[in-house]
Order: structure tokens, then sequence, then C-alpha cells
């Protein structure tokens, strides 16, 4: 059974200016132990997503579509199982999380009180799980007793881990955990969760505008375009064997070093990503895609086969149907 | 690997020197607590540039590549006369930078500066247009070499930038534009001055991955088209790889290694230019763990002896110094860059014992 099932998940945040329509019909599941990368740039639904899962958006915003952790309704839990739900079911790792820690509580009382809260353990039962904790992200448990302006930024990431792992929970969302990293440290988080998630046979949202990370850390590999995913697959695959075009130019922006053909030609896209407001016609993608056709700006492209174990939404792929059937 | 044998580079031709940075240093003063200034302790001054040396030629692009606290932007800073140097010189055609501001004004004009953030280095009440003139009516140039008025001169920076119609945006305030857009107008106001030189520091690292391609296309028709010379200070040697015609890598304070951009990333001779290429994911190696550097980005409060690396090192964490006989010289022995090949120099014991990193 999968951990998490997302089937046409849609989020629209209602605004003074209207409706913002930021995810449109979103389907994925993720298997235990399963790492499932998310990727694209901003305002393309991805984040929104992540917040879905434990509905941390604000009031007024609307979700609809199935939502299923563990086989639970996420979308239908009371506010005392959603309490339950969060922490002990799925954690988010946040990008902020530089900001997210207490700066007058030491970090151990942190992490222990989000054990408490969830009445999994007595205090001192607690604070040996603390210590365990940050032994587990690499920290010596003497630490538990700093404040986080005494930790460095990689540091402070740890903690966020570890407080992310303190309940024991099944799915960890991981929402850009390294970008406001130095490249090594970033390199040390990342190597840090992937071996935390296969150990503990973690089930893992993991989210980024950066395709190369993505390809270190995950099994799959989803990409989105103005909120709805534009292709799927194996990582590996999707990322060195792109289907769908948006996806090629993702690639292309964090080219590999010896690749002869970014040498002195940096491969970018033309225009900017679509305002969730005014989404083009027909492929969202097509006024900046350099193969886009006629038909591109009528048809909406369906996620369709695209060789074994693969889907993109794009006229072009093999198992697109003939474009006479869809035009008609 | 044949990608490897496709880009060894035939010998890299470079033009005039336009910049030459000599034994730079710069200093941050070390900051103390209130009790123990008064109880007369000091603080150990930060070294952010300790010894640096490098030019920059006439429609070059240069990358300068390592962690953050390794004092590359303090670099660019002194570089464009923002921050006084404690030591060495920066020479501008041949000649040495003057130190007070007002001397520094034509200097400036020549030198242009990008930064990171766009949105931080735009004023957001001001229109494009005004934007764009602010640093013509700074620099008191009311005509072009061609009698073109202000705002031809305008019009033409934002076209070259890729803002086009130009008028369209003239009237525009920067939070109407999207980032890609607002990084263009901060690259059309450098460009107004017809500049030799543009720092650009890490100028796409806020950007959406499928911006940054088209930026880093528009600096580099800037190069072709304009021969502008170019210094891009990133952390990424991705980026390094699509547009520099060299690399220099820099570790607390200090240039390590340099050279052509196909030496340095495909074939280093410094064990920390090799660390830094095994963060950046390789074709078909996705899921193997790599080795990585552990420990925090280095102090530049406490620089160690020896080589300034040593302590993070893996040929000296893996006994492998010990085994060539060179670790008493990594823990003991500061060294200056050395030839290792054309054009390119590397500062490692190894390369005296003719190793590999």
């Amino acid at each position: 059974m999968s951990v998490l099932n997302v089937e046409d998940l849609r989020v629209t945040y209602t605004t003074k200016g209207g409706d913002v329509p930021a995810v449109r019909g979103v389907s994925f599941s993720i298997d235990r132990g399963e790492v499932l990368g998310l990727a694209g740039e901003s305002g393309c639904g991805k984040s929104t997503i992540a917040g879905a899962i434990l509905r941390l958006h604000s009031p007024g915003t609307r979700i609809e579509g199935k939502l299923e952790l563990e086989g639970e309704d996420v979308l239908s839990l009371k506010p005392g199982r959603l309490r339950a739900v969060r922490w002990t079911g799925a954690s988010i790792v946040f990008q902020g999380a530089l900001h997210a820690l207490n700066p007058v509580q030491k970090i151990g009382d942190q992490i222990q009180e989000a054990i408490q809260v969830h009445g999994m353990a007595t205090e001192k039962e607690a604070a040996v799980r603390a210590g365990a904790l940050l032994e587990q992200v690499g920290l010596p448990p003497r630490r538990k007793n700093d404040y986080p302006h005494e930790l460095s930024g990689g540091q402070k990431q740890r903690v966020m881990i570890a407080m992310a792992l303190a309940c024991s929970p099944t799915l960890v969302i991981a929402d850009e955990p390294t970008t406001a990293l130095d490249v090594m440290v970033q390199a040390q988080v990342l190597q840090l969760l992937r071996s935390l998630q296969h150990d503990l046979g973690l089930a893992m949202l993991f989210i980024t505008h950066d395709l190369s990370v993505l390809v270190d850390v995950s099994d799959r590999l989803a990409i989105m375009y103005a909120g709805k995913i534009v292709e799927e697959g194996k990582a590996n695959e999707v990322f060195h064997a792109p289907q769908h075009p948006y996806t090629a130019a993702l690639a292309a922006a964090f080219p590999e070093i010896g690749d002869t053909r970014f040498r002195h030609k940096p491969a970018g896209l033309g225009g900017d990503p679509p305002d969730p407001q005014l989404i083009p016609s027909g492929c969202p993608f097509h006024p900046r895609c350099a193969r886009a056709i006629d038909a591109c700006r009528t048809v909406v492209p369906e996620l369709w086969d695209a060789g074994a174990d693969r889907r993109a939404a794009c006229v072009h792929v093999a198992g697109a149907p003939s474009l006479d059937s869809v035009m008609s | 690997m044949t990608d490897t044998e496709e880009a060894r580079s035939e010998s890299l031709q470079l033009g005039e020197p336009i910049i030459e940075i000599d034994d730079l240093e710069v200093n941050f003063a070390a900051r103390v607590g209130l009790i123990s200034g008064l109880m007369g302790k000091k603080g150990s001054d930060a070294k952010a540039v300790d010894g640096v040396d490098l030019t920059l030629h006439e429609g070059e692009v240069l990358a300068l590549a390592g962690e953050s606290g390794c004092g590359k932007t303090t670099t660019a800073r002194a570089l464009l006369g923002l921050i006084q140097p404690q030591r060495g010189t920066i020479k501008f055609r041949g000649k040495a930078l003057p130190r007070d501001t007002r001397s520094l004004r034509p200097f400036r004009r020549e030198v242009q500066m990008v930064f990171q953030d766009p949105t931080g280095s735009l004023n957001p009440r001001q229109t494009i247009y005004e934007i764009v003139a602010e640093g013509l009516r700074i620099h008191d140039i009311d005509e072009g070499p061609n009698g073109e008025t202000e705002e031809d001169l305008v019009a033409q920076a934002l076209s070259r930038a890729g803002l086009r119609p130009p008028q369209r945006f003239y009237l525009l305030y920067p939070h109407e534009l999207s980032g890609g857009q607002r990084q263009r107008v901060v690259i059309a106001g450098a460009l107004a001055l017809e500049p030799k030189v543009i720092v650009a520091d890490e100028p796409v690292s806020n950007l959406d991955a499928s911006v940054r391609g088209e930026i880093l296309g528009l600096l580099m028709k800037f190069r072709d088209e304009l021969r502008i010379s170019i210094l891009i200070v990133t952390h990424d040697l991705g980026l390094a790889w699509t547009v520099a015609d060299r690399v220099a890598v820099m570790y607390l304070g200090r240039v390590v290694e340099i050279g052509p951009t196909e030496e340095v990333l495909l074939r280093p001779r410094h064990p920390y230019t090799k660390a830094l290429l095994k963060v950046v994911p390789e074709a078909g190696e996705a899921g193997v763990i790599r080795e990585i550097l552990q420990g925090e980005p280095p102090d530049p409060t406490r620089i160690p002896a020896g080589c300034r690396f040593h302590p993070r090192c893996p040929v000296v964490a893996s006994g492998r110094a010990a085994e060539l006989g060179i670790e008493d010289r990594c823990r003991g022995e500061d060294l200056p860059l050395a030839e290792v090949g054309d054009q390119h120099f590397a500062a490692c014991h190894l390369i005296d014992i003719n190793q590999q990193p």
C-alpha cells in the first residue's frame, strides 16, 4: 500500500484579485521507502502541494480531490486527529528552517517538546530520544544544550531534520531543504537525508527547483509546470532523456561538467513561467516551447505514455493520440 | 571518456590584461563583546583575502569559484573599489586604482557590477527608465558618442538586455516585472555606461532555472559582440563550465587553482577543486554515495598553518600524504601556485612530487 496517495488534487487560493488556481489536478503516490522528487520553478505549485498534504494552508484556500496518508483521508480529518498526523504521520523540513527554530530555547528542548506534545514519551525518555536523534543526524549529543545562534546553517538544518524524525513519521516532506546552504554543506545534508531515508525506510517527497539535486536523491521524478505534472518517470531516465520539452530545458539549466554540448552555450527558455491567473490555452507551455505546433494552442495534453514507466504531457510523445482525434 | 578527449583545450588565447590584481589582502576587523572589550581582549581579524593575484584579460570570461567565506565576493568588491584593501594593488589597463572616491569615478564607469539579487538592487520607487538613466546622469553623460540622446541610450541598453520593445518598459516599476526581467534591467543599467568590464556576483542564483540560460546567454553575447570582459563570481562549477574561459578556485582567501576551464574542471590538480567537483552530480551516477568533504566552511579568522586546506584535505586524512612523505610539508609549509600545465596553476604539495590528487 502506498504511504501517500494523491488523486486529482486541486488547490485554489482565494484572493481579492480573484481565484488563483495554484495546483490544477495532480495525481501521484509514494510507496514505503520510496523517494519522489517534485521539480519545477517558483509558482508551479510544488510547495502548495506540500502544504496541502499537512493542511497548512490558511482558511479560504480551497483544496479539492483526494489526499490519503496511509489510507486515511487527510482532507476530512478533525482538528485533533490532524494535529496527531502532523509530525507522526508526516513531517516537513522547510527551506526557511534556518529561521524556524526558537532562538531562546535550547535545541535539545525543542526536539524534546515535539516528542512530548505528541505524548510519545515521558520527559526522561524524550530527553534520551532527543540526544539519540541529534547523534543520528551527525551532531554530538552534548550540542543539545546549544541555542540556535551557536549553530551554523548546516547544523541548524540537521536539527530541523532531527525534529522531523522525532515522532517517527512514515512520510517526510523536504521542501527545498538545502537551498540556503553552502555547496559543500548542501551535499552533506543531502547525503544525510538520503542515508536516513534508506536506513529508516521512510517515504519521502523531495521538492526543489534544482533538478541535479533531485536526480541524486530520488527514485522517481515528477516535473511540474503551471500547476500540473508534465512528466514523470524514473529519476535518472527523466533527467538524462527528457521527453517533455520543459523537462529538457530544466535539465539543461544544470549542465554536467564535461558535457561539450553546453560549453560556451548556455541553454535557456525565452519568456517567464505563466501567471497562475492567466494560464495559456491548450498546452500551458506552448508560448515558450520551441517544438510547439498549431495543435498545442488548443489541445490540452494529458500525461500520455512516453516509454516504459514514463508519462509526459506533450503532443509529441509516442503515446499521444493522433492529433485528428483530439482536435475533433 | 570521449567527452574529456574532445574537450581537451587547444591553447587558450588571451587578450591584453585589462585588470590586474597583485598581492591583494583584505582584512575585516574582529568584533569583540562589550565585556571582553573592556577587559582589553582583542579578537583576531578575519583575513578575507590573503594574497590574491588575478588577471582579467580583454574579452575574457573568468569564473571565481569557491565556498562562502572563501573571499570571492570580497575580491570582487575590492576590485570595484568598494572595499579598501590592506595591501596590494589593483591596476586597470596598467594604471593603479586611486584611493579616493572622486578619482575613482571614471574607473567606475568602465567597470560595472551586477549583483545576485535583482530585487534588492533596484529602487522600488523608480521607474525602469529612471533606473537605467541614473548611471548616465551620475556620470554626467547627456549624449552618446554618436550624438544619441539620453532616451536613445536608455532604449539601446534595454533592448540589448533583451527588454524589447524598450518603450514598453519605461514607465513600469520593478515590482511589475518578473525576476528574470529585473535582472535584465540591472544589466541594462550597467550596459548603458558602455563598460569594458562587468563583474557579476552570482548573477543567476536567485533566478528560476529556465530563465538562467537566457541571462547567461546575454552575458556571453556582450563578450562576443562588445568584447566586454566578465568576472563571474559563483559557487556553481556547472555555471563556470557553461560560460567561463578560465576558472579560479579560491579557498580561505587564496586562489588555490587557476587555469583554462577544461583543465581545471576536467583535470583538477588541487584536492579542493576535486572535492568541489564531487558535489556536482555526474552523468549516470544517481544514488551513488560520493565522497564529500566533512566539516563546516573554514573560518577566515583562524587560517591553519601549512597548506591552509590540510585540515580538510582528503589526501592528508586518508594517510596518502603520509605514505608519499609529504604530510609534514602539508601541515607546516605554506606554498604558492605552481605551474602544472599551459596557463594552469595550482598550490598543492602533491605537484612537487608529480602526483595527482
